[in-house]
């Protein structure tokens, strides 16, 4: 039984289809990387997974549940954490502020998710009085992973986690993905870095014009002279 | 001398002014923050709160101050009403839809309060203050509790935003609408207890305001522009904001009684919005206008 599987959807916002075709498979504590060219569709397949657009065919199962076109609140209570690329943390919030609407549909006791959070980040700990929107790029992007792994998810979609960061922040980065990872954590990302993102990747996936092109392990696809020439960069 | 006294004077009744006026400019803020429309149904929303509030104290010969939590009460149901009849079927149109529309509920609620408690002036309680005086600077004992009152409610406003769960959700929706959505966060509960604060806010205005003053059914309606001035020029969408703009509206209407004819402060509130609006739209605060 696969963590996510997604299954040959179309959809798109209401006009033309974007999606067509595309097709993802996620196992448990696995890291699958969607790349592509710009324009793919690689952002629209995780938010039509997270019910922020209409699928209008092809399925969505999420342990082997139909969750096509479940609504984003219906999502994180199963276990599904999503992070945005862009503006992904509440600016005039703390730090632990956004940890703790992470968990806002979870009751009991925030502390034990927190000082979880905080072991996989132990910079936002120090931080955790600091207003978000006062923060560098590589700190926000932390307290917006930080605020996914509140509700303790099965599930970790990231949409282009490096975007925007320097090269020495990229590598931080990607080395946290991996302890999530390490936590029993199930992440698919979709990634400008292509490159670094297939390099510790499980499986990656190819998309070009909202359909999947090529299907592989993370290696295999590096390796891949055409997905190379086509795709990255040479 | 003497202008330093009438300064002192007109300061104090501007800050009186100031604290009702920010009561109602934090509704403002509010609605505007998570509900992303101008409520001009806000001002109606002070007179009814301030009528539940007399209404109280009349059945129940309570003491003057119980029109208060009695308004509060009164206002936010009127608002969660208003919103569950009227806002909710419109939530996803246009901003401009949402403002026609409580455009239009303020002259439903003020024809209300004028079926219910009829045209006529009422106060909440009868004759004169004697003020107290300090040199030749008199005080209002009812300004003084007004400010008290203001304060206190603004303190628990606060403790609320910052402390609850409930609180910090308001504030992150106001932020970001869509990663609130993405984080699970269920507007529609946020969007009622916007409502159910708007309008405890606005009966605390309505029932301050009409301590300072009298009760008519367009009180609320005549205090609307000042208080979208101080919203506007705290910066829309900033309740913390609010507090500074509705001092600085307060006290610059007050003042401008020094030369200008009191008819004219409401003038003197929309010069100081449309030169906010000129110079800088996002207020002091950086709103979300």
């Amino acid at each position: 039984m696969s963590l996510l599987l997604v299954a040959d959807i179309y959809g798109g916002y209401g006009g033309a289809d974007i999606l067509k075709g595309a097709s993802v498979r996620v196992e448990r504590d696995e890291i699958v990387v969607i790349v592509g060219p710009n324009g793919a569709g690689k952002s629209t397949v995780m938010k039509a997974v997270f019910g922020l657009l209409r699928i209008r065919k092809g399925q969505v199962r999420y342990k082997d549940e139909d969750i096509t076109n479940a609504r984003p609140e219906q999502m994180v209570k199963r276990g599904v954490a999503y992070v945005p690329q862009e503006k992904n943390v509440f600016p005039s919030l703390t730090v632990q502020e956004n940890l703790e609407m992470g968990a806002f549909l979870l009751s009991g006791d925030l502390r034990p998710r927190l000082e979880k959070v905080y072991a996989v980040f132990p910079k936002l700990r120090d931080r955790r009085r600091q207003q978000a929107g006062l923060m560098s790029g590589g700190e926000r992007q932390m307290v917006a992973m930080g605020r996914a792994l509140m509700i303790d998810p099965e599930l970790l979609m990231l949409d282009e986690p490096t975007a925007g960061l320097s090269p020495l922040l990229i590598d931080e980065t990607f080395g946290r993905i991996r302890e999530i990872q390490a936590l029993g954590i199930g992440v698919l990302m979709v990634e400008q870095n292509a490159k670094q993102a297939l390099a510790i990747a499980d499986r990656g996936y190819v998309l070009a014009t909202g359909a999947n092109r090529h299907e592989d392990t993370g290696p295999n696809l590096l390796a891949n002279r055409e997905v190379a020439e086509m795709f990255l960069g040479g | 001398m003497d202008l330093l006294i009438d300064l002192i004077q007109l300061s104090i009744y501007g800050i009186v002014l100031g604290s009702i006026l920010t009561l109602g400019a934090i509704g403002v803020s509010m609605i505007f923050g998570i509900l992303r429309f101008a409520h001009f149904a806000h001002g109606d929303l002070m007179t009814i709160g301030a009528y539940v509030g007399l209404s109280f104290l009349v059945f129940t010969g309570a003491p003057v101050w119980w029109a208060l939590p009695a308004g509060m009460v009164g206002a936010a149901l009127t608002a969660l009403l208003v919103d569950q009849a009227v806002y909710k079927h419109i939530r996803r149109t246009q901003p401009v839809i949402l403002l026609i529309s409580s455009f239009g509920m303020a002259l439903v609620l003020r024809s209300v309060v004028q079926l219910v408690w009829g045209p006529n002036v009422y106060s909440y309680t009868g004759g004169i203050q004697r003020p107290w005086w300090f040199g030749d600077i008199a005080i209002v004992p009812n300004h003084v509790w007004i400010l008290l009152a203001a304060v206190l409610i603004v303190a628990a406003l606060h403790l609320f935003l910052t402390r609850t769960r409930m609180g910090k959700a308001m504030r992150a929706m106001s932020d970001n609408m869509d990663l609130a959505l993405v984080t699970g966060i269920p507007a529609e509960r946020v969007i009622l207890i916007t409502w159910i604060l708007g309008g405890m806010l606005a009966a605390g205005a309505g029932v301050l305001l009409g301590m300072d003053s009298r009760l008519t059914p367009t009180m609320g309606w005549n205090i609307l522009l000042p208080v979208f001035a101080a919203a506007i020029l705290g910066g829309i969408g900033r309740p913390y904001g609010a507090i500074a703009g509705g001092m600085i509206i307060g006290l610059a209407m007050e003042i401008s009684t020094l030369y200008l004819e009191p008819s004219y402060k409401p003038a003197v509130a929309f010069v100081i919005m449309v030169a906010v609006l000129i110079v800088r739209p996002q207020g002091i605060f950086k709103g979300t206008l």
